[in-house]
């Protein structure tokens, strides 16, 4: 169109003009009269600054849209967006041998320098890595958008806490249990409404999530309601990781002649996770090339073609949203026994929307991209405390731009490659 | 049923809401023919197909597939009403393969990919094995990676294993879409206007892509196509639709002679149609 | 059974099924003519509380004595922002997703859903807000000790829902716009075809659905008188409950369900447990998704192979 004529700023300042009207009305009120009691306080600078900021974007945009550099741009975005996804060649691999044990050294080793502070910034961001991928699986994998995915960890969180306060479950026998009852919560919920097509499911689980922690919050009798509920410290080998034995065991530190710290807890913490974490990537690699997973990301495609195929849609996504329940009740397990204690606060519908952010972000379907973004999205905001209030205002935002410009993530997976056999 | 017909449709009546898009249809499809369902855009046959793939639930008449080795016949409807587990997913299994008019392929992933998951039954599916890497399961997977470039080559798109399906060129998606059919190794494979865009070199070609089928790999087929010359060409059997209803059926000969079909579809259109 | 109470849950039941269904308009047109749950519909109704607030409280300090004349203006200028919401959320959040995966919506939607939680609360502060109750009195059934009543604001949300669902079947069903937007919602490509702006029809729908959202907010407002950022969450799934109950894309569905559902959870409270009437709510959809995809007044959907 006009690649070769001198861009013209009269357009993009019109809409930049109307942008900055519109921006004005929309925040206008919210951020520049704000509520005090029954009366207002003004800040009027707020919206002006905001509209500006808006508007300015709009003619930035505008007029880098005429000139050649912007076009470009804009048409290899373009491109990217739509296609993007490749299929390996086949011998990408080799590097692999090298970063893959080198991360898992660095992995093993840095229980051992951290400091506490950072040790449970670590587990915590496992804990998210852990979460991530199994919410990768039901969204970035079968394409199944679950909104309530806290719903699944704090099963697992809470069977830990109840299951030692009612049966004198452990650690261990939580770490086996709590995935497979998250994974039947999976099912009674899923089936039913996996039957249907559309976008049912969203809303479903958005409200399972909020179910779930008002059942926690209200039932007091059995859950302790807000004020949560206790966790034992885990064992190994019978050795409690607690100052003084509760479970009828030796202490961890009793039994080596240590002093008691509680860092051994975080780093037997870490460690186990570590452990789980490694043998979750390890398996999703080999799944993303077994029939299930094809399945889950055939039916992603197109679900007409799957059932014209004789796959069972139903049993298929099924399979899909069960795993990632699991999976969430696995890291439920390390929450809870990291913390020491539960309550339904920590499972509320942010969690939920970190974990969607996670995955967005880490590029529907690509486990390296979405161990990268949970690292990124938990271990940042640790460094970056002043911003906390703006935490969620980013995520929303980072959902919509990544939807807009890289709706397949900024990692995208590639395809495995294929050959007969000769 | 006649033990000579794969497939009876008998008084198949479809309507959605107030249009009756199939009305009183029947028609046999014998063992090892090439049938082929005609008649002019919205004529009803893409429903027919529907139908007979378990995707529309028919509002009245029966579909009967004869049993696979002695077994007894199997009626569709009754595939989609079996409570709790019933589908469209069943009648695939059961024997009927299909292809698309607006092609389904999974354009995300590779061509290969795209044949593996049409054999997804056929796999090992438990996901411990697959972990653990068993030799069963190892197995299976070879056997399905050799079955999916046995029909590549058969479609001749062996070049392309590695590509993603999406970025073929349209004559080959609509060969894989076949060769996707055929990997789940159907006994009645559906053809939703395999020829529709193609050049009239590619055509050529599809017949006799089609004939190989049929003649070496024993697969019965039923197409809907456009192309009187190719219908002409290849099928034994032609049913005629018009209005959801069927006009004519028989063989070439006779369909070519039948005056209903004459003034319905084959009159004043016919260059424009074989044209399309 | 006491009588008093029963009767005292209809009323209640009816006030909160008539907000219900104003704000499953805006769910069920959206989805009705695009296909996709707008998640951040919820929010919206949210931000129209606030403006009610923000504009009742700057006419007081203009010195705006008469109540009616503040309630009408107030009305007004929410429904007005509201819309303009509901217009940029679409332009900005949702448009450029035409033709995207599947997915791409819907989480574009939770984004802006989340961004205008945490955007009110970083600028108004996470605290409970509220208004000065305007307009009291009520009408009394019954002796001193067992009564029924209904107060004037509870009067007025009931007919103002009528009105507006009223007001909105005429502009449908009568109007040339109305004509296109069902057009548009029948299939989308034809309209395109055949002349009609089906952009501009998207973005009328999102304004329409946001400005009885904003006629929902207010009104809530003025009765209850107390909201924060995070009210329009729980709304919106259970207005969204009302619009699946009454059918998804039917206006009329989208009354029903509401006031069916604003009584069910009336009389779940008052008869059962308060704790757990958003249990119940959500069971609610749950059941209906079950038993009656295609919800009492909706037609069941025939999937295009
Ligand atoms: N899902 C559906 N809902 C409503 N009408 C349909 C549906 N599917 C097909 N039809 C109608 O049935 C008639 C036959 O369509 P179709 O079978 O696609 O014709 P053909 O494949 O012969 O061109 C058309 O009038 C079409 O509008
Ligand atoms: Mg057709």
């Amino acid at each position: 169109m006009s690649t070769h004529a001198s861009p013209t700023f009269i357009r993009p300042l019109r809409e930049a003009g109307v942008t900055f009207v519109l921006a004005l009305i929309v925040f206008g009120p919210i951020s520049g009269l704000v509520l005090d009691g029954y009366s207002i306080e003004p800040h009027l600078g707020r919206p002006l600054l905001i509209a500006s900021i808006v508007a300015a974007g709009r003619l930035l945009f505008g007029v880098l849209e005429q000139t050649p550099f912007g076009q470009k741009l804009l048409a290899r975005n373009a491109r990217k967006a739509s296609g993007g996804v490749t299929v390996a060649r086949g011998d990408e691999y080799k590097l692999l041998y090298f970063v893959v044990p080198l991360v898992i050294a660095i992995g093993v080793t840095l229980p051992f320098v951290a400091n506490k502070y950072w040790l449970g910034n670590l587990i915590l961001a496992l804990i998210y890595v852990l979460l991530g991928l199994g919410l990768n699986i039901v969204v970035g994998l079968a394409g199944l958008l679950d909104l309530g995915f806290v719903a699944f960890y704090a099963v697992g969180a809470y069977f830990l806490a109840l299951g030692a306060q009612y049966l004198d479950i452990g650690f261990w026998t939580a770490l086996v249990c709590a995935p497979m009852l998250a994974a039947c919560f999976g099912a009674v919920l899923g089936f039913p409404v996996l039957r249907m097509h559309g976008d049912y499911l969203a809303i479903v689980t958005l409200g399972f999530g909020e179910i779930i922690r008002l059942v926690l919050n209200n039932w007091l009798d059995f859950t302790g309601g807000p004020n949560g509920a206790s966790v034992p410290a885990p064992t190994i080998f019978g050795l409690e990781f607690s100052r003084i034995a509760k479970q009828g065991g030796t202490p961890f530190h009793e039994f080596f002649g240590l002093e008691y710290s509680s860092d051994y807890k975080l780093m037997f913490t870490y460690l186990v996770l570590l452990v789980v974490v490694l043998l979750m990537v390890r398996f999703l690699t080999k799944l993303r090339q077994m029939p299930m997973g094809r399945a889950w990301e055939a039916l992603r495609e197109d679900e007409i073609a799957c059932r014209s195929l004789g796959i069972n849609h139903v049993i298929v996504k099924l399979s899909a949203f069960m795993m990632g329940a699991m999976t969430g009740g696995l890291a439920g397990v390390f929450f809870a026994t990291y913390q020491g204690f539960v309550n339904p606060t920590s499972f509320n519908f942010f969690e939920s929307a970190l974990i969607l952010a996670i995955v967005v972000l880490g590029g529907l379907g690509s486990t390296l991209g979405v161990i990268i973004a949970a690292l990124v999205l938990t271990l940042l905001p640790e460094v970056l405390r002043e911003f906390a209030d703006y935490r969620v205002l980013a995520f929303g935002a980072l959902m919509v731009l990544m939807m807009i410009w890289r709706p397949r993530g900024l990692i995208r997976p590639k395809r495995p490659h294929f050959a007969p056999e000769v | 049923m006649d033990p000579r017909n794969l497939l009876e449709v008998r008084n198949l009546t479809m309507r959605f809401g107030g249009i009756v898009a199939n009305n009183d249809v029947s028609f046999d499809v014998a063992q090892g023919s090439i049938t082929a369902l005609i008649g002019p855009n919205g004529a009803g046959k893409t429903t027919v197909f529907n139908c007979l793939t378990g995707f529309y639930r028919a509002s009245e008449g029966t579909i009967h597939l004869a049993g696979d080795q002695g077994c007894a016949p199997l009626e569709v409807g009754g595939l989609l009403s079996k409570p709790l587990i019933g589908g469209s997913y069943l009648v695939a299994r059961a024997g009927i393969a299909r292809t698309f008019q607006n092609i389904r392929l999974f354009r995300e992933m590779s061509v290969v990919e795209n044949l593996l998951v049409a054999q997804h039954n056929h796999l090992d599916r438990n996901l411990l094995s697959g972990a653990l890497g068993l030799r069963r399961y190892r197995q299976a997977e070879r056997d399905g990676i050799e079955r999916a470039f046995h029909w590549l080559r058969v479609m001749d798109l062996e070049e392309d294993a590695n590509r993603l399906a999406g970025e073929l060129p349209y004559g080959r998606q609509r060969r894989l879409e076949i060769a996707r059919a055929m990997c789940t190794g159907p006994r009645l494979v559906c053809l939703d206007e395999p020829a529709a865009g193609l050049n009239p070199r590619e055509k050529a070609d599809l017949a006799e892509r089609i004939q190989h089928l049929r003649n070496e790999h024993r697969v019965t087929v039923l197409l809907i196509e456009h192309d009187m010359s190719l219908v002409m060409g290849i099928s034994e059997h032609i049913v005629v639709l018009d209005h959801g209803e069927v006009i004519a059926a028989g063989d070439p000969q006779e369909v070519k002679n039948s005056p209903a079909v004459i003034t319905a579809y084959l009159g004043a259109d016919d260059d424009e149609e074989g044209a399309a | 059974m006491d009588w008093h109470i029963l009767g005292q849950q209809l009323v209640n039941g009816l006030t909160l099924g008539s907000i219900y269904g104003l704000i499953a308009i805006g769910y069920t047109m959206v989805y009705g003519i695009i296909g996709m749950i707008n998640f951040a519909h919820g929010d919206v109704y949210m931000i129209s509380a606030y403006l009610t607030a923000i504009s009742l409280a700057v006419l007081s300090a203009f010195g705006v004595e008469s109540v009616p004349f503040a309630i009408v203006v107030t009305l007004g200028l929410t429904m007005f922002i509201t819309g303009v919401y509901g217009w940029s959320i679409e332009r900005v959040a949702y448009r450029p997703l035409r033709g995207s995966t599947r997915l791409a919506p819907l989480i574009s939607a939770i984004g802006i859903s989340l961004l205008l939680q945490n955007y009110v609360q970083v600028a108004q502060g996470a605290r409970n807000q509220g208004i000065p109750s305007l307009i009291d009195g009520v009408f009394r059934v019954g002796n001193d000790k067992d009564f029924v009543q209904m107060t004037h604001v509870q009067l007025l949300i009931v007919i103002a829902s009528f009105g507006a669902m009223a007001g909105l079947t005429w502009l449908i069903q009568r109007t040339s716009l109305g004509r296109q937007c069902r057009a548009t919602q029948q299939d989308r490509h034809m309209a395109e075809i055949l002349g009609i702006n089906t952009d501009r029809i998207i973005s009328t729908v999102f304004v329409i659905g946001a400005a009885m959202a904003a006629i929902a907010g207010t009104l809530v407002t003025l009765n209850y008188g107390s909201f924060d950022f995070f009210v329009g969450f729980v709304t919106g799934i259970k207005a969204f409950t009302a619009a699946v109950l009454g059918g998804i894309g039917s206006l009329p569905g989208a009354m029903l369900g509401g006031i069916l559902l604003g009584l069910f959870e009336s009389l779940f409270s008052g008869f059962v447990n308060t704790d757990y009437k958003d249990v119940f709510s959500f069971s609610v959809l749950v059941l209906v998704l079950i038993f009656r995809p295609s919800g009492l007044l909706g037609r069941p959907e025939v999937e295009k192979v």
